[in-house]
């Protein structure tokens, strides 16, 4: 069943190191990440542009220097290290196609909301639930961060941390699987519980 | 020990269960709208994929649509390309679409229920977090991304690691449910678990306060979950659910076999134990307005803009989070809540643009206008509310008040359409998200019922309504 998937679609999760990008904010909700007006575009590629578009730039399209994305220091950077409640409210999967594609892989928060969560394995990104105490100090201490999914370890220069991801996901991102691909060898089994389902067509 | 509603319904669907694996659920309901789905479509394309259940499966265009005349063509071309992607997507998988002009158009988790899509006991998904709206039938319900739309439109099926599950008990009277309503119970909700305190769980919504409530008023419980973090919220079904459902476009031939058999079997058995539980008593809540920008920034209408350090009990973070939130709001803690002064009133959304809302809130303004300076605007949830609606004469009232009375869509809840906030306008909203340029770039939402936003079009601040004269 799932012992041998082999399709192949997202590009496969590597070690990663480098510095880490602080987001000093709880409860930030996917219309931050990508703003309503970024939606309307048919295609997956390009929304990095629009990642959290309001809190980048000014009424006139300038960069606010205030904003953390804005530091030039943070722009290799590949882990965002943020607040409890990370990616609440709208199922916009724009949200992590626009975290992707301007350069994030690893997200690192206290907590996500479960739609969000759920989006990041879709697309080769990987969200670390830590304790709030750990993120805080990975927040405030600048430097460089190797995640290691593998191993299920973060390691600073000082310490390596564990983290905890079901097995599933964990596959799912180190493999780089084509999840439809692997469902559809399941015919029938879909289609036997098909013959036994109560609910009546809509049509 | 007994099953719980949620586990009953899971149990029904899964398709393939392995230990420390995420389970393969059947989906029964697939609705599809114009934001969430083009990259889906595109994927099946590029794979050579075809869409499993089109039988299953049913489709509108919500988020975009303008609100104004429909016989011109959509000035923005991006939202114009949207919509044509959809017709032309539903035309090449076989589809069954409700357009622009269709009379059956409206917001996707207005017209699930409306049609007698919506039904007990099933699996409903959809790429758009207010899907466990349906959970008011006693639907497991819930928000998915493109990802997951292509999945299911692929295979009819979603892997899914089992939720928990949370009792939330509604109990007590309320002394004025006009004044007093759904919207309140589930703001005062989410006040108290917080915006995460339902994350991983599906909520059951329990108690005397919950069966009291009308279908339309259930859906408005169960289309806030996911702002109290919940991913589904449901409602076992009763006689009421089965009334709503009797004779629908699209209820089953054998809907009476259907309902003996839901009737029998779609409850939490008394000795079933939940993973978390909260009670809120109602007999005394107040109308609730939100003050932030997240929905547990919330408190009574009869109180002041909180002290952050109040809001924040100590957490340094929520008190950073309730700074930035009053600087963003323009208010000043201690100012009263009845001293709000609005620029803007809208009256909409899959949380509160049904029938029943839109007469409760013309018993309040009729006869009476709407304030100077004030913009006002009903969007009715779909065309056969507005046409329900006008039929009793709904219209008449909230356009004689200077209310524009406008086509259905999702409008100025996400404004995704030319209904928006200018920057610094201040707006009483029946929506459901007061999130930071959420209805506009630098707009100011504050959530509330629909009667609460039409005294609030009235007086030009917020008011009390359980002090107005009800007859």
């Amino acid at each position: 069943m799932l012992d041998n998937w082999t399709g192949i679609s997202m590009e496969a999760f590597k070690k990663i190191k480098t510095i880490v990008t602080p987001l000093d904010q709880i409860n930030v909700d996917t219309d931050q990440i990508v703003p309503k007006q970024f939606l309307k575009l048919i295609q997956k590629s390009g929304f990095g542009k629009y990642l959290f578009y309001d809190w980048r730039y000014d009424e006139n399209e300038n960069q606010k220097q205030d904003f953390v994305l804005n530091d030039k220091k943070y722009q290799n950077s590949k882990i965002l290290v943020t607040g409890e409640n990370f990616g609440c409210g709208s199922s916009r999967e724009h949200a992590v196609w626009a975290l992707q594609d301007y350069g994030f892989l690893v997200i690192i928060a206290p907590s996500f909301a479960d739609i969000f969560y759920s989006n990041c394995f879709k697309n080769g990104i990987l969200p670390i639930k830590l304790e709030e105490k750990m993120v805080e100090k990975l927040k405030h201490e600048s430097g460089e961060l190797e995640v290691d999914l593998e191993n299920q370890l973060l390691k600073t220069k000082t310490e390596e941390i564990p983290f905890e991801i079901s097995p599933y996901q964990k596959m799912i991102l180190l493999e780089g699987l084509d999840e439809i691909a692997q469902t559809l060898q399941l015919e029938n089994k879909i289609s036997e519980f098909e013959k036994h389902s109560k609910i009546p067509s809509v049509l | 020990m007994g099953k719980t509603l949620f586990e009953k319904i899971w149990d029904a669907h899964v398709v393939i269960e392995k230990e420390n694996n995420p389970s393969l659920i059947y989906v029964d309901r697939h609705l599809v709208h114009e934001v969430t789905s083009p990259q889906a479509f595109e994927g099946l394309r590029l794979n050579n994929r075809t869409v499993r259940r089109p039988d299953l499966t049913i489709a509108t265009m919500d988020h975009n649509v303008p609100t104004k005349d429909r016989s011109l063509p959509i000035l923005d071309q991006t939202s114009a390309i949207q919509i044509h992607t959809l017709e032309k997507n539903c035309k090449e998988f076989g589809i069954q679409l409700f357009d622009m002009n269709s009379p059956n158009q409206g917001i996707v988790h207005v017209i699930g229920p409306q049609l007698g899509i919506t039904l007990p006991g099933t699996t409903i998904v959809c790429g758009d977090s207010h899907t466990s709206t349906h959970g008011a039938f006693g639907a497991l319900a819930f928000g998915i991304g493109t990802s997951e739309v292509e999945h299911v439109l692929a295979s009819q099926t979603l892997w899914m690691e089992k939720p928990k599950s949370f009792e939330i008990r509604v109990e007590g009277k309320r002394k004025n449910p006009h004044a007093v309503t759904a919207k309140d119970i589930i703001m005062s909700i989410i006040k108290n678990i917080g915006t995460a305190g339902g994350a991983g769980t599906i909520v059951e919504y329990s108690g005397q306060g919950v069966s009291d409530l009308s279908m339309e008023q259930r859906m408005t419980i169960c289309n806030m979950s996911i702002e109290g973090g919940a991913r589904a919220g449901l409602i076992a079904p009763d006689e009421k659910t089965f009334d709503y459902l009797r004779n629908r476009k699209y209820t089953p031939k054998n809907y009476e076999s259907l309902v003996d058999y839901w009737r029998e079997n779609l409850k939490t058995e008394s000795d079933a134990k939940f993973d978390k539980t909260f009670t809120l008593r109602i007999d005394n809540i107040a109308p609730q307005v939100s003050w932030g920008t997240n929905p547990s920034m919330t408190c009574d209408v009869t109180e002041h803009v909180p002290f952050p350090e109040d809001y924040s009990k100590g957490d340094q973070n929520q008190k950073k989070s309730a700074e930035r939130a009053l600087e963003y709001m323009d208010l000043k803690s201690g100012t009263p809540i009845t001293e709000i002064k609005i620029d803007r009133v809208f009256i909409g959304s899959c949380t509160n643009a049904r029938l029943e809302d839109l007469v409760e809130a013309s018993k309040v303004i009729k006869g009476q206008k709407v304030a100077k300076n004030v913009q006002a605007m009903v969007v009715p949830g779909s065309q056969m509310v507005k046409k329900e609606a006008e039929e009793l004469g709904i219209d008449k009232i909230f356009i004689d008040a200077n209310f524009e009375w406008r086509e259905s869509g999702c409008s100025m809840c996400l404004g995704m359409n030319p209904d928006i906030l200018s920057p610094g306008e201040r707006c009483a909203s029946t929506s459901n998200r007061n999130f930071e340029g959420r209805q506009g770039v630098g707009g100011r939402t504050h959530l509330v019922s629909p009667v609460m936003a039409a005294a609030a079009a009235l007086e030009g601040h917020f008011v009390d309504v359980r002090q107005l004269d009800w007859d």
